[in-house]
């Protein structure tokens, strides 16, 4: 054991996130008569240059060799407070963070109380502090090289970007061509160009990137490893083939709502078709009806989309746009006919979007809003039943062609993908990102990156956006070279351990495996995550998690209620 | 009235005013009932005068409001809360207030003896269910009193016994289920009704139960809480009875047959392929659907006590709609599942003239029909 602890303590004002419930300066005060301590302040924001500074200066000034900050979740700044002390010359593993936002004053209201357990919290972290023990951080070697899968826009930007960085790209397609469902597209919003113009070039450069290897009729169908070495079976017409590659793109995509799911829509008629129907017949030119052309056209928004019933709670974000493009394109083939879009919102967020609808209602297409409640056949036509909101009144609308603008759902295939790469999927059934504003294309899984409509609904310039995110992102691990793997990993007392087997049973990583020689439980600290599972599972009390040892977690419970 | 609490307790606030409750209701094309509109009302003003709404009574509770609605508000609750408001105000159409009367004194809104619920049987014996049996057999008010009705409540006694089946009714001793009463808005004599019947329900001791009509099954299976009681629509029993074969239908009903969809068997229930397996399974029964069926069926206008009022447009009414649409199929028989759609759409056939054309028969009807001579 090294020299006696000297532990600083700093508590975060937050601005006034903590101070206005805890008596923060209160607490710094009573940090100071704490066993160990030898520095206490509070700041308004630790997090903060001069925050931090102030921790790197005392180190020195007070010859710190324990760092406790009590400010938020150390999901937020951990990290940060680990980066300074380690500039400072500390070891990253001897700061602790006590929690005194999220876990106290964001919720609680009583001043006095909040500030009574803020002192408990920080008693107690100082406590685990003295218990601590530096961990040697370490690295291993990333095999060059992505996976990505999916080959529609997102899988080919991302595959692109990566393969122009320089580095081999597996693009692993599950249908016989590349294009995904924008190749199903007529043109695109707001600026009218044709699709085919778009991706066409996009395709060819895929096909011809000297760093691509493209697996179309494939479906990756096993992965094994961790961030910078992860082994990737693919399983095509060819047969089957293992690629190793440091990081993972996913860009799977999204099914379309089956309006068949609102039978009151009545999609069983002829006259009663999907957006994407309409693309093709936009592409056709043809939009007849019983071999004549409609008098009246009629858009239905939101089918499928910001509905509970269905499960689909949340907004597709495209339909808006795509049926003012439809509309649009409508009245230019039938300047005379009626062309009515029925809405509960529009929305038109994005470059250009809410100018296109503009022009639209300019050129004459009617907005009309009250969504349709029913559908059903009068005669050759189709009556819509719905009420116009803002005149408050109910209508039967008869007409010759309905659009049913049908939003996006997850894949119903996902459960495949995040079963085998344990990807964690939101309540709207898509894949779920690592934090939603700061880390939109990571993935619980480190080295996995999300791209495209497979994390939810997305326009193109969106997916695009957001696939040459995943790709740079990908690209970090394959250009360092080297990945840091966790140092507060499990390990195991061989001496102790009774080769039972309990700790690879519990283990959602794969990290223990019994030593076929020996018969003992040996864990790769590179699979382990730290989770704790297996230490707790362990009968003979053989396996032990670093960082949070029982004399560190007794140590915090005996400040709390010794 | 104060808006808050209401719109507190029924959860108002998930409304986006899309506007598919108001453009879904059957009445709101022929009344001033916007219930859209009142939903707004609740949400951005403080204060209902809720006596100004007489429109209310308009509502005939087919719940395609509630059956539409993409967040999951629930719009015609609202009506039936506001109802209840003028309830307690007493300002309720005199027929309504007839209606709780005679179910508060006679167990019935008809107000008819409670000594003649068993009329119905016409001096048939049937078992006693408070003496113990497994199918308890609930006839409901409509089927005990109303002549037109009568014929399903014995068409189905005698298939129960054709199949063998252990049954037995609760006499005269059988009260009103208060689905329609909480409609209307009485939720006190509801909750009375639902502890009175709910008590002597269990203690029968039966495994199941079967009601001739889809209102007493609606509000038995969903707002009674009869758990371990299997609450049944005659028509899932019966289809099940022909699917053991427990049933021969023997006879031939050479007929053209569309059918009906209650909104409480439909809608609210979804019970739509049962009634429809029954009339496939009767020989020489060619079934043809209306436009309108299952998630779309029109309403006949009977429910959510309008049996016992009038409704403020009684010049255009939906059974007219609908029988029309029945004729245009070509079929010689509506097939219906419900009393009171039974009642609402033959008054529509005899006032439209279309009697040579189209005759209105219970789906029991016609399986008695085939089941031959007694």
């Amino acid at each position: 054991m090294e020299s006696k602890p000297r532990i600083g303590v700093y508590i975060c004002h937050c601005g006034v996130n903590i101070s206005a419930t805890v008596d923060v300066e209160q607490v710094a005060e009573f940090a100071a008569t704490l066993p160990n301590v030898v520095v206490s302040r509070d700041y308004l924001y630790m997090c903060s240059d001069p925050g931090q500074g102030l921790i790197q200066e005392d180190i020195e000034t007070y010859d710190l060799n324990r760092v406790v900050v009590a400010s938020c979740s150390p999901r937020m700044h951990e990290p940060t407070f680990q980066g300074a002390a380690q500039q400072a010359g500390m070891n990253p593993y001897l700061v602790e963070m006590a929690n005194i936002r999220e876990q106290c004053s964001w919720v609680h209201s009583d001043r006095e109380r909040a500030t009574e357990k803020a002192k408990w919290l920080v008693a107690s972290v100082v406590a685990k502090a003295a218990e601590l023990s530096p961990l040697e951080e370490r690295e291993v070697d990333v095999t060059p090289g992505s996976v990505v899968v999916g080959g529609g826009v997102a899988g080919m930007a991302a595959a692109l970007d990566v393969a122009d960085a320089g580095f081999p790209v597996y693009l692993v397609e599950k249908s016989e061509r590349l294009g995904g469902r924008l190749a199903e597209l007529n043109r695109t919003f707001p600026t009218l160009e044709p699709v085919a113009d778009l991706i066409g070039p996009l395709i060819e450069r895929v096909q011809t990137h000297p760093a691509i290897t493209l697996f179309l009729n494939a479906q990756v169908t096993n992965v094994e490893g961790y961030v910078g070495n992860f082994k990737v079976k693919v399983t095509g017409q060819e047969g089957e083939r293992q690629v190793e590659v440091g990081s993972i793109i996913i860009a799977t995509g999204y099914d379309l709502f089956d309006p068949q799911r609102k039978p009151e829509l009545g999609y069983e008629y002829p006259n009663v078709i999907t957006s994407l129907e309409m693309e093709q017949r936009l592409f056709d030119g043809d939009l007849a009806v019983n071999g004549r052309e409609p008098q009246r056209v009629t858009f239905i928004q939101c089918v499928g989309s910001r509905d509970v019933q269905v499960g689909n709670p949340y907004c597709s974000r495209v339909c808006c746009m795509y049926t003012a493009k439809q509309a649009s394109l409508v009245k230019d083939i039938l300047p005379n006919a009626d062309v009515t879009v029925l809405y509960m919102d529009v929305r038109t967020f994005g470059k250009g979007a809410e100018e296109f609808y503009d022009e639209a209602r300019a050129k004459g297409v009617r907005y009309r809003k009250g969504n349709v409640s029913e559908i059903y056949r009068r005669g050759e036509r189709v009556v819509l039943s719905g009420e116009d909101t803002l005149l408050g009144q109910p209508f039967d609308w008869e007409t010759d062609l309905v659009v049913l603008a049908v939003g996006m759902e997850s894949r119903a295939d996902i459960s495949e993908l995040s079963t085998m790469l344990k990807l964690p999927r939101s309540a709207d059934g898509f894949f779920l990102e690592l934090h939603p504003k700061l880390r939109p294309v990571d993935t619980a899984v480190n080295g996995v990156f999300l791209a495209g409509c497979c994390q939810g609904p997305k326009d193109i310039p969106d997916t695009v956006a957001q696939a040459k995110a995943a790709a740079s992102s990908a690209l970090i691990p394959l250009l360092k070279g080297t990945v840091p793997v966790e140092s507060a990993t499990a390990v195991v007392d061989a001496d102790l351990c009774a080769g039972c087997g309990m700790c690879v049973d519990v283990c959602p990583y794969g990290a223990p495996a019994l030593d076929l020689l020996w018969g003992v439980s040996k864990i790769n600290a590179v699979l382990c995550k730290g989770c704790g599972a297996c230490a707790t599972a362990c009968p003979s009390k053989a396996i032990n998690l670093q960082h949070f040892t029982p004399e560190q977690i007794l140590a915090q419970v005996d400040a709390l209620v010794g | 009235m104060k808006t808050q609490a209401m719109t507190e307790q029924l959860e108002l606030y998930g409304c986006i005013q899309c506007g598919k409750c108001t453009g879904g209701c059957p009445v709101a094309r022929k009344t001033t009932l916007n219930i859209r509109s009142l939903i707004y009302y609740m949400l951005v003003e403080p204060e209902l005068k809720v006596d100004a709404h007489e429109e209310l009574w308009d509502c005939t509770s087919c719940f395609t409001c509630v059956e539409r609605c993409p967040k999951d508000v629930r719009p015609a609750e609202l009506i039936i809360a506001l109802r209840g408001q003028l309830v307690e105000g007493g300002r309720i159409p005199e027929t309504i207030g007839a209606a709780l009367m005679g179910t508060f004194r006679q167990g019935n809104p008809a107000g008819m003896a409670r000594e003649d619920r068993s009329a119905w049987t016409d001096s048939r014996e049937v078992k006693a269910a408070q003496d113990g049996c497994d199918l308890l057999y609930y006839i409901g008010c409509t089927p005990s009193y109303d002549i037109r009705a009568q014929p399903i409540t014995r068409a189905l006694a005698r298939a129960f016994t054709v199949a063998g089946l252990d049954f037995g009714t609760l006499g005269i001793e059988e009260s009103c289920c208060g689905n329609e009463i909480r409609r209307m808005g009485e939720e006190g004599l509801f909750e009375m009704l639902v502890e009175e019947n709910g008590e002597m329900i269990r203690a029968v001791g039966a495994s199941r139960m079967v009601t001739v009509s889809p209102h007493c099954f609606n509000t038995f299976k969903n707002e009674y809480g009869l758990d371990g009681i299997d609450v049944l629509h005659y028509t899932q029993l019966v289809a099940a009875l022909i699917e053991q074969g427990k049933l021969e239908l023997a006879n031939e009903v050479n007929k053209r047959v569309t059918y009906h969809d209650p909104c409480f068997l439909g809608k609210q229930n979804r019970v739509y392929d049962e009634p429809r397996a029954i009339l496939q399974a009767i020989p020489g029964v060619e079934l043809i659907e209306m436009d309108r069926n299952r998630e779309r069926s029109l309403c006949c206008e009977g429910g959510g006590g309008r049996m016992w009022a009038e409704g403020t447009n009684l010049e255009e009414r939906l059974a007219f709609q609908r029988v029309q649409e029945a004729a245009d199929t070509g079929a010689e028989i509506l097939a219906v599942a419900c009393p009171f759609c039974l009642l609402t759409l033959e008054d529509a056939v005899k006032v439209r003239g279309l009697e040579e054309q189209l005759r209105v028969m219970d789906i029991m009807e016609l399986v008695n029909l085939s089941l031959g001579e007694e």
